[in-house]
């Protein structure tokens, strides 16, 4: 892979202190954005707490939609969990060079989305301080959790994804963690010293670092698919028209990955920009998101298509009704939705110029991830809002708590983000080492050639 | 612990003659003071989340001034088949023996799903704590208990007049007899629309009239199998 950029290979040295600029002293503004953060996640929490106390009733939620902002969160956040780590170890089993700087920040977006994204259930629960009759605990009653319930797949399958992904970005880290503990003094250099777990960089760890990472990036994948598969069985399984249909395991994965890969696009410029990371996440890396991202949005806007076409052709009265109503009422939101995620994304993600602007990158992942929410909420506001019988037939109108709570959710994201690349490298410093060791120059004919040579 | 299929004798069930329903709406007013069912008031009722374990649902029929309303009291389906069974996580909702759908309240967590999964929308959630204005609050049934905010509630069939007359016939020895229950809503209606008995009794008044050639049952395509069996209404169109 060429580049005109780069010549010499770095000392490791200037490496190591360019790409862990994030975790330098904080300064005022630093402060200013954590305090920022905290106080939203604040007034969340103190809207969360008036709906425990108050009853469900705060929410905009009545009797023919009975899940709003909340389910709809979840399913958005989950989503967004879906590509950090799916992106990361697809990139990793292919063995595609330009990954090296884009996994780490992948990687952790999954598990602070996922650990968001669990948040929502509980907030959504009637009787949230009942959680326990969730878990299968042993009970002089005999009483057990229903496992025919998609709900409880859904807990399961969070909490394999919590689980995953955090060894997926742990595991990735050890080697950063040993450095860390290298440079570092004082409590610092206690802490990275006990999460390293006395690695020291022999050739026998670095083989078993390479086998275990691939066999985490393989097994991951199919827990990836698998978890949102079950949160789209959630509506699926259901007999509620307009939710009752196959394509939803399918759909709602490629959703999931679509929304992922364009907030991994949105935190590399917002990485590249706040870390002064230039030199590293280039417009190459933007070239190579953008094409997944083309892709992916193709596959979308092809489900899309399909669910939608076989709804109209069918012209079964209800699912017709369903969606008749969706496009009355919602029309611009659906609007919005397709103009964003197809018109405007498949067209200008076809240009090379486009995919390597990074303003223009930045606006199309925003365009993808609005186009997202407001995917998740067509999924379910419309069609709980008419169902079958049309006596109860309502709709809904979200309140000032769910509105807080959501805006402590991105805040919360934010915040765990920010905290993370305080203490941790943001860009992977093993893995971006390992492709400055292998990147050399060859001389072919008059002419000199960056390339870049593994072992296989 | 070895788990044995409860069996009984008993197999609840429902008509509902729409050709004697006036739309009155004495049975939804029955039900809310037998089973404690909350006051919600008019603000609130407006946005959906009206409480009425039986509602009177009006439909219009034809252009003004041919314009006539048709009704139809719609409660729990108790479906044997229900919707609402398999989604709960946490068996709040189940099937008895006696073929009731019934609701654990105590064990109720409150996702909701049973009420998204029930094509009937027959589930009613407490948005907020119970309450009543005065003097309703000094009528509360002692039978029924009222639940907290956060939960599901339905209609039960009358539970508690089912209890009681199982202990009743089981003090004398003997089975309990056709028209010895009355849920409230049967127990109010002036025209007898509404009738309730033992299914599994074919002698019994409920199967007798279950066999009728105008029986429907709510949107019966889904399989959902309802106990409640609507005798059609009609006829009247011609009636100037």
């Amino acid at each position: 892979m060429s580049n005109n950029q780069e010549n010499a290979p770095k000392s490791a040295e200037a490496l190591q202190k360019e790409l862990t600029s994030s975790m330098s002293r904080p300064t005022w503004k630093w402060f200013l954005l954590s305090g920022f953060l905290g106080l939203v996640i604040i007034w969340g929490s103190i809207a969360w707490a008036y709906q425990l106390r108050t009853g469900m009733g705060v929410a905009g939620i009545n009797l023919p939609v009975m899940w709003g902002f909340y389910i709809i969160s979840f399913v958005f956040w989950v989503g967004l969990s879906h590509s950090g780590t799916m992106v990361s170890a697809i990139l990793r089993l292919v063995k595609a060079n330009w990954r090296r700087p884009i996994l780490r920040g992948a990687e952790a977006m999954t598990v602070f989305t996922i650990l968001v994204a669990a948040n929502f259930p509980l907030i959504h629960l009637g009787r949230a301080w009942k959680l326990l009759y969730f878990i299968p605990l042993p009970n002089q009653r005999g009483l057990w959790p229903n496992f025919r319930s998609p709900l409880l797949w859904d807990i399961m399958a969070i909490n394999t994804y919590i689980i995953g992904s955090s060894l997926f970005l742990y595991l990735g880290m050890l080697p950063d963690l040993a450095i860390l503990r290298d440079r570092s003094t004082g409590w610092r250099k206690k802490v990275y010293g006990v999460l390293a777990m006395g690695w020291r960089g022999t050739d026998h760890e670095w083989r078993v670092f390479a086998r275990a990472s691939t066999m985490m990036a393989v097994l991951i994948i199919p827990v990836a698919v698998s978890v949102h598969s079950i949160v789209s069985w959630d509506f699926a399984m259901t007999l509620v028209p307009g939710w009752h249909s196959t394509i939803f395991a399918p759909y709602f994965v490629i959703g999931a990955i679509y929304s992922g890969v364009a907030a991994v696009i949105t935190l590399m410029v917002i990485i590249r920009r706040a870390f002064h990371l230039e030199a590293y996440l280039r417009p190459l890396h933007f070239d190579n998101m953008g094409k997944i991202l083309l892709v992916v949005s193709l596959l979308w806007s092809y489900f899309y298509f399909a669910e939608v076409l076989t709804i109209w052709y069918g012209h079964k009265p209800i699912e017709w009704e369903v969606f008749r109503y969706t496009i009355e009422k919602y029309w611009y939101l659906i609007g919005l939705m397709v103009f964003g995620n197809s018109f405007i994304t498949i067209p200008a993600l076809c240009f090379k110029k486009v995919r390597r602007s990074i303003p223009a990158m930045l606006v199309l992942s925003l365009f993808v991830n609005v186009g997202m929410f407001i995917e998740r909420f067509l999924i379910i506001v419309p069609v709980l809002s008419h169902r079958n019988v049309p006596f109860v037939w309502g709709h809904y109108i979200p309140t000032w708590v769910e509105v807080s709570i959501m805006a402590a959710a991105f805040a919360g994201f934010a915040l765990l983000y920010t905290l993370f690349a305080k203490f941790f490298p943001i860009v992977s410093l093993n893995d971006v080492m390992e492709g400055e060791h292998y990147k050399s120059e060859v001389r072919l004919g008059r002419g000199r050639l960056n390339t870049i040579i593994t072992e296989d | 612990m070895k788990v044995r299929k409860e069996e009984s004798p008993y197999k609840w069930g429902m008509v509902i003659d729409l050709d004697r329903c006036t739309g009155c709406g004495a049975c939804v007013v029955a039900c809310h003071a037998e089973n404690n069912v909350p006051f919600v008031g008019k603000k609130l009722s407006g946005y959906g989340r009206a409480m009425h374990w039986l509602r009177i649902e009006r439909y219009w029929e034809g252009e003004y001034p041919n314009v006539r309303a048709r009704f139809i009291p719609v409660l729990c389906q108790h479906c044997e088949d229900a919707p609402c069974e398999p989604v709960c996580p946490v068996y709040a909702s189940y099937h008895n023996a006696e073929g009731l759908n019934a609701q654990v309240y105590n064990r109720c967590v409150g996702t909701r799903y049973c009420a998204n999964n029930c094509p009937y929308s027959v589930r009613y959630f407490n948005f907020f704590e119970p309450h009543w204005p005065k003097p309703l609050d000094q009528q509360l049934s002692p039978d029924v208990t009222v639940r907290s905010k956060g939960v599901m509630e339905k209609c039960s069939f009358c539970i508690q007049r089912i209890r009681r007359g199982k202990e009743t016939a089981k003090l004398e020895g003997r089975m309990v007899q056709d028209g010895e229950i009355h849920p409230a809503c049967a127990q109010t209606c002036p025209p007898e629309a509404i009738v309730f008995g033992n299914m599994a009794d074919p002698t019994s008044r409920v199967f007798r009239l279950a066999q009728s050639p105008r029986r429907f049952r709510l949107i019966e395509d889904l399989g959902t199998d309802p106990v409640v069996i609507y005798l059609k209404g009609g006829g009247r169109e011609y009636v100037k």
